[in-house]
């Protein structure tokens, strides 16, 4: 039943970035993923603009182009992958995809939509996992992460993105796409969204946990990253669709690349050794 | 509960009400493990149609690596070797068709066997004087006749060019077809299954119905149909011009009891496409080759369905017209004369409207005459079926770039709402037509006569024809 409860696993040291109390609103609608006109519909329809902004910076950034699969050969982790929305459109471009999630209900729905498509499936691996589990086993592995919809509800953002670093190739991509803290995103993104309309299920968001892109950006360069691009994004809810805005009042995307061992373009400082250090030790007893 | 959640949407996504699980699949030999080949795409119908569809697809650069499945009944026909005599099954052809055949590579195929451009095209009414002529101002072509047998040795080629990614599965119906549930809720498979009169079976993650009017993807997907049989039959067959000419214009003219036609195929031969009633049509068919020449040539140039009266306010009103606009109207061309038909070259078929209140559902979608079936008279049929193909083709490549899931309603949607709108109206205006020249009675010839006048004589109003 949508009900049954499962022991999720203790994630409460202060250095996971995982919210147990976050984990417990998406365990409710842990079947609800798939069903494009119920309460993931926002989701669905933000792939129409996530995945061509993906896809169309990887392209750019690439000199050889598959036909027919444009990704072919990128290793992608889609962090916070909840029922693999955005890991599926990635695997039918040609990417090897890790959706990692720590919900293992959600895990459980990815898996099971992706298995009736033997290409998928062989292409896409889904892991129940938090960012920091599998810091270790899995040190410069990706060429891209994409973490949807997610940094608005971890519990430490710098850890993240620290994980995210060290997760990721050197000059590797980072995708993120989250909502502002503004007072327009509380009364559109909270009030109107979740209390009045419904676009996203009551309780999802809050507020406080939100991200300004300053501060993002901001996290990023003194994290080894140098940001390239970050554009604002709109939802339309009368015809359910997304499109692309000046302003990053709301929400909006970020694309940040990870310097490379010399470090190129110096306006960032090269994590320390310490800190790499530190980060790895901390996900080893984490959980 | 998501049943709401699909009402709130104004459009229902589940599975056409009752939806039918057919039972267990009879299948003794194979291991409930084994699954029935999955494809992305299976086109239903090997005509013209579906084959251009399939080949479209398969020529696509997002499809590279995609597997299509064309269906076809009938055999494999072998087109290399083009008999001297001309079909007597023709199409008129449209510049924006000719278009989507070249984009994968079929028109050149057409042009290098056989085709007869035309540049006018001539439309005038037994019971008047008036008529409308058609011509582009430069020097275009504004059709093409090419028979079908034509097209469709263009499109094998074509479909042979891409058989790594497109297979055609000759002598092949479809029997039944089992609808998905929809995605979210169900742990069994969520393709549509295809069931075939050998007892194969196939998946797929898109049907697409090009299996004509009587379609059986449209009646199985419990698709509405508007549909009326007209009290008419179209007489084809094969002329031979008394003389050579230059042939470069398409004729019709509208007799009380239907529009007869004149399509060009070459300087010294014509196609035939006379829609009467049955019983004329049967007529038609039986009587001898030199009468039936007769009531070809009486039908193109006999005055009897004149009457003073019309042609008296024909030409008041023409006058009329002359001083508002001098340059109105255009010289009138004699149609040519027919001296001889083909032996075994003429046929018949019954007409009707036909026209689908949907076309697209949950992983299915409709094109050409499984979707709407028009009148002959506006020469439009096939162009339609092509304009649903360019249109579903480019929303399948952008879908198919965007890693999506390929039987979504999302695009499928903006197919049909595209298609619908621009085929509605052609659709229910060739109807009207052909209700409006169905008679011979004063007001409603006066009536035509006058609009016809004036659409002749208003450019902007042409140029949208």
């Amino acid at each position: 039943s949508l009900f049954r409860l499962t022991v999720a696993r203790p994630f409460s040291t202060s250095h996971s970035s995982v919210d147990s109390k976050e984990m417990k609103k998406f365990q409710l609608l842990a079947h609800k993923w798939w069903d494009e006109e119920g309460e993931y519909s926002a989701l669905h329809s933000m792939n129409d603009i996530r995945v061509p902004f993906i896809r169309d910076t990887l392209l750019s950034m690439s000199s050889n182009y598959h036909l027919g699969n444009p990704l072919s050969g990128v290793k992608i982790l889609d962090v916070g992958c909840g029922g693999g929305l955005l890991s599926e459109p990635l695997g039918r471009l040609g990417a090897s995809v890790t959706g990692i999630d720590p919900l293992e209900d959600n895990i459980r729905t990815a898996d099971q939509h992706k298995s009736f498509d033997p290409v998928l499936a062989s292409r896409i691996q889904y892991k129940s996992s938090s960012l920091e589990e599998i810091v270790e086993d899995s040190m410069e592995t990706f060429d891209v992460i994409v973490a949807s919809e997610v940094v608005e509800h971890v519990a430490d953002l710098e850890t993240f993105i620290r994980c995210c670093s060290q997760v990721l190739k050197p000059e590797g991509s980072l995708f993120i796409t989250t909502i502002n803290k503004t007072q327009l995103s509380y009364i559109l993104g909270i009030v109107v969204a979740e209390k009045i309309m419904g676009i996203v299920p009551e309780g999802t968001h809050e507020w406080e946990k939100f991200v300004p892109p300053e501060e993002l950006e901001h996290l990023l360069e003194s994290n080894g990253f140098s940001v390239k691009t970050v554009n604002g994004m709109l939802y339309n809810p009368l015809s359910g669709s997304w499109s692309w805005m000046e302003s990053t009042s709301l929400n909006y995307a970020v694309h940040a690349v990870k310097l490379g061992a010399q470090g190129q373009s110096g306006t960032t400082d090269a994590p320390s050794e310490m800190d790499i250090q530190q980060c790895s030790a901390t996900a080893g007893t984490a959980g | 509960s998501s049943a709401d959640m699909a009402a709130v949407r104004g459009r229902a996504l589940l599975a056409p009400l009752g939806a039918r699980l057919r039972p267990q699949p009879r299948a003794p030999l194979r291991s409930a493990a084994s699954a029935p080949p999955l494809y992305d795409v299976v086109v239903s119908g090997g005509g013209m149609v579906g084959s251009a569809m399939a080949a479209a697809l398969g020529h696509d650069i997002h499809f590279h690596d995609k597997k299509i499945a064309l269906l076809e009944a009938g055999p494999r026909k072998e087109y290399d070797h083009m008999p001297d005599s001309y079909s007597n099954r023709v199409s008129s052809i449209s510049p924006g068709s000719a278009t989507l055949l070249s984009s994968f590579g079929a028109w050149d195929h057409v042009c290098s066997l056989r085709l007869k451009p035309f540049r006018r095209m001539q439309v005038w009414d037994a019971c008047s004087e008036a008529l409308i002529i058609f011509e582009k101002d430069d020097l275009d072509d504004m059709g093409y006749i090419v028979e079908n047998d034509v097209i469709m040795s263009a499109l094998t080629k074509q479909l042979d060019a891409v058989a790594d990614r497109v297979e055609v599965f000759y002598g092949s119906r479809a029997v039944g077809y089992t609808w998905p549930l929809p995605s979210h809720s169900c742990d069994t498979s969520p393709w549509v299954q295809i069931e075939l009169a050998d007892g194969r079976r196939l998946q797929t993650k898109l049907l697409i119905g090009a299996d004509g009017h009587n379609s059986v993807v449209r009646k199985e997907a419990e698709i509405k149909n508007i549909e009326h049989q007209y009290d008419q039959s179209a007489v084809v067959a094969t002329l031979h011009l008394s003389e050579a000419t230059d042939n470069n214009v398409a004729w019709q003219r509208f007799l009380p009891t239907g529009p007869i036609a004149l399509l060009p195929l070459s300087d010294t031969a014509s196609s035939l496409v006379w829609s009467t009633s049955h019983q004329h049509a049967s007529e038609l068919l039986s009587m001898d080759e030199e009468s039936f020449v007769d009531s070809i040539n009486s039908a193109f140039w006999s005055n009897i369905n004149h009457s003073d009266f019309i042609d008296s306010a024909g030409a008041m009103f023409r006058s009329a017209l002359s001083l508002l606009k001098p340059s109105g109207t255009a010289v009138r061309q004699l149609p040519p004369s027919v001296a001889k038909v083909d032996p075994d070259s003429r046929a018949m078929f019954p007409l009707g409207m036909g026209h689908a209140t949907e076309y697209v559902q949950h992983r299915v979608a409709l094109i050409g005459d499984a979707a709407h079936r028009v009148h002959p008279l506006a020469g439009q049929g096939v162009n339609l079926g092509f304009g649903d193909i360019a249109c579903l083709a480019h929303h399948l490549s952008a879908a198919a770039f965007n890693g999506s899931d390929l039987g979504s309603l999302k695009h499928l949607l903006k197919f049909e709402t595209e298609r619908q709108r621009h085929n509605v109206s052609l659709i229910a205006a060739t109807d009207v037509l052909k209700r409006l020249y169905s008679t011979s009675l004063a007001p409603l010839v006066l009536l035509r006569t006058w609009g016809l006048q004036v659409t002749n004589a208003l450019p902007p109003v042409k140029v949208r024809i």
